[in-house]
Order: structure tokens, then C-alpha cells, then sequence
């Protein structure tokens, strides 16, 4: 059973798709890696995204785990490569013609015109993720005090993640 | 350290000009140092690496590249590599930049896929990861927010944003025909008109 032919299509495919995050692209991620290609189960991915959100660098690093998972350290690779390949070289393209097309008068139409498309996009995940996160009213409380303290102080987003995990922790442990 | 939720631009850093020649080695380890402290987003880890500390981009480069960054698919940290390793060193500083940034945060994945697999099903972990998820949707959430005040500057923007959403998550349209169809709308909605040439984002 080699996965590898079918996690370079699939993350290559969703590389293209994270238009103004890793968040845009989810939805379609959830549909092709859990139910499409069964590499793991829907709370898994959550989870796995949700930690990734910890780790510090590019912040879908969790696709090594997909990679991991369906095909070893080979797989890994593999989907690294897929996942974050053709976005870099068309950046390295289009860096050198954006910089020519300073002049262009459509250049800031399609900046102001992807903006909300790109946000939705992130919204549209986010409520993906949302429909197998937020499971009660305990898990709602969390979201919406994270929320709630990221808008009113700078703080360090990771460090909330890890409150969460503490805040998790003390709500729901069997007793 | 840095501060962590320093904004960029916020004390205008100008360098004259740009090192001579930085080797794709220098490149590599800056970038790897940003992989692996970027604790909670990558933009104010770049800012102070790149324009602070090595001087190889001064504050009106780090933004341009930065809305380049945004606007194109693909990660904002890996972009941001691609774009600075560009410019310092062409293709060979590419490489290296986003090698470096991807290296350390793929590792610690890496592990954590094993530990998932030997302790995933552990109480303790599903009690913690159900929190953690939470806290991410809260995450996102705010991101949600603060992008909209930064970079939805009409009101019909906001249509445009919940038609995108409704398409993805009601009508089940594929993320890439939502992007294309109500993409191409809200362009054209945004089409160059004459005053707005005039004021430029800066």
C-alpha cells in the first residue's frame, strides 16, 4: 500500500489552495486526507493542527504528521516537499515580476480584491475545524476567552495554545 | 529575546544600503534560528531578524515584501524566505531560507506524530488536546479579526468575505472555485479607479 504517488498530488494540490494562510486551505484538507484517503480521523487532524499551532516556524507544520503517519519518514518528506514546493517557486517567480508591475494600476485591485476573499477563506476553515472542536460548553468558553484576550492584550498566541491545554486538562480528566 | 508582539514598522529602520554578499550558509542560519523561536507567528520573529538584527531588508522592503507575502498562495513564512533569499542571493538563498525556516518546526512535528501515535488515546492527552483545539479556534478567530481591520478597507468587502464563507461551507463549493469566482468579482469591484492611484498603501 504505497501512499506516496497520493501525498504528493494531495499536498501538492493544497499548497496551491493557502491563499492568505494554512487555514484556507482545511476544508479541502479535511476532505481529501480523512475522508478521500482515510490517513487519519477527523479529531486526529484537529488535533495535530491545534498542536502545530505551538510549534514555532510556518504554522501548518502539521503536515509532516499527515506524511508521517501515511507513509513513514519517507512520507514526510515527501509531503514537506509537496506541500510547501510549488507556493515557493511561484513566489520566486512572481517576486521578480511584481516588482515590474509596481506601475500597474490592476496590482492594488487585485491586493484589495483578495483581501476579503482571502479572509473568508480563513473563516470558512475555521468554522471546518470549529464543527469538530467545539464540542460543548466548556470547549466554547476556551475559544471564546482565547478570543476575547488575543483582541484586548499582546500576548503571545502559543502561550494561550498551552493555557488551553492546562485549561483542558482540569475540565475534562475522568476523575 | 524579542519582543514577541512587537509589531512591524514600528520605529522605521532605514538601512543605506544592503551587504555586500551574504553567503547562502548566513541565510540558511538566520532563518533557522526564526524556524526554530517563532513561538506564536512568524512576522514580528522576522522583523527583528531581518531588519533589526542582520540589516539585510530595511522597514519599507520587509512591508512590500510582506503584502507580496499575503497576497500570493503559500505560507507568510516560507514566502517571506523565498522573497528575502531572493533578493540577497537569488535561487542559492531561496533554498536556504526556506530550508531553515522549515527545518526546526518539521522536526518537532515530527516527534510529535510519534508521541501522538504512542499516547494520542491516553485521557491525559485527549483532555488537553480538547482544549488545545478550542484555543485554536479562538486563535484563528482573532487573526480573522485583526486581518479585517488591517486590510478590508470597503464595507462591501465584508459581502464579499461572508459570500466566500457561505460558498465554502454551505453550498460546499472546492476552496479554488470560491477563490476563482468571488475573487475575480471583488477584483473587479475593486477596479483602478483614478483617485485611488493617488493614495497608494504606503
Amino acid at each position: 500500500m504505497n501512499q506516496i504517488p497520493a501525498l504528493i498530488r494531495v499536498f501538492a494540490y493544497l499548497s496551491i489552495l493557502t491563499v492568505g494562510g494554512g487555514m484556507a486551505a482545511f476544508p479541502e484538507m479535511k476532505v481529501l486526507t480523512v475522508d478521500v484517503h482515510k490517513w487519519l480521523t477527523f479529531p486526529q487532524l484537529i488535533h495535530i493542527y491545534s498542536v502545530g499551532q505551538m510549534a514555532p516556524g510556518p504554522n501548518m507544520m502539521m503536515i509532516v504528521v499527515i506524511g508521517q503517519w501515511a507513509g513513514g519518514v519517507l512520507g514526510a518528506i515527501v509531503t514537506l516537499i509537496a506541500f510547501f514546493g510549488p507556493t515557493a517557486l511561484l513566489a520566486f517567480v512572481i517576486a521578480r515580476a511584481w516588482r515590474k508591475l509596481e506601475k500597474w494600476p490592476w496590482r492594488t485591485s487585485i491586493q484589495q480584491g483578495l483581501a476579503p476573499v482571502s479572509i473568508g477563506l480563513l473563516l470558512a476553515g475555521c468554522f471546518t475545524m470549529a464543527k469538530g472542536a467545539i464540542t460543548g460548553l466548556e470547549t466554547g468558553a476556551i475559544a471564546v476567552a482565547t478570543l476575547l484576550i488575543l483582541l484586548q492584550y499582546k500576548i503571545n498566541p502559543a502561550l494561550l495554545v498551552v493555557a488551553g491545554a492546562v485549561v483542558g486538562l482540569l475540565s475534562f480528566l475522568p476523575k | 529575546m524579542s519582543d514577541t508582539a512587537a509589531r512591524p514598522a514600528l520605529e522605521i529602520v532605514d538601512t543605506k544600503s544592503p551587504p555586500a554578499s551574504v553567503s547562502a550558509w548566513e541565510i540558511f542560519l538566520q532563518f533557522l534560528i526564526i524556524g526554530a523561536t517563532s513561538f506564536g507567528g512568524v512576522v514580528p520573529y522576522l522583523r527583528d531578524r531581518l531588519v533589526v538584527k542582520s540589516k539585510w531588508v530595511d522597514d519599507k522592503e520587509f512591508v512590500e515584501m510582506l503584502s507580496i507575502s499575503q497576497s500570493l498562495p503559500g505560507l507568510n513564512a516560507t514566502n517571506m524566505a523565498v522573497l528575502v533569499g531572493e533578493k540577497l542571493r537569488g535561487i542559492s538563498g531561496s533554498i536556504a531560507g526556506v530550508l531553515g525556516m522549515c527545518l526546526p518546526g518539521a522536526v518537532l512535528m515530527y516527534a510529535v506524530g510519534i508521541f501522538y501515535h504512542l499516547h494520542g488515546d491516553h485521557p491525559w492527552s485527549t483532555a488537553a488536546l480538547k482544549g488545545v483545539a478550542a484555543a485554536a479556534v479562538g486563535l484563528i478567530l482573532s487573526t480573522v479579526v485583526g486581518l479585517s481591520k488591517k486590510a478590508l478597507s470597503h464595507k462591501f468587502d465584508f459581502v464579499f468575505m461572508a459570500a466566500t464563507v457561505l460558498a465554502v461551507n454551505r453550498l460546499h463549493w472546492s476552496v479554488p472555485r470560491a477563490l476563482v469566482i468571488v475573487g475575480i468579482l471583488a477584483i473587479l469591484f475593486h477596479y483602478p479607479r483614478k483617485s485611488e492611484n493617488a493614495s497608494e498603501t504606503p
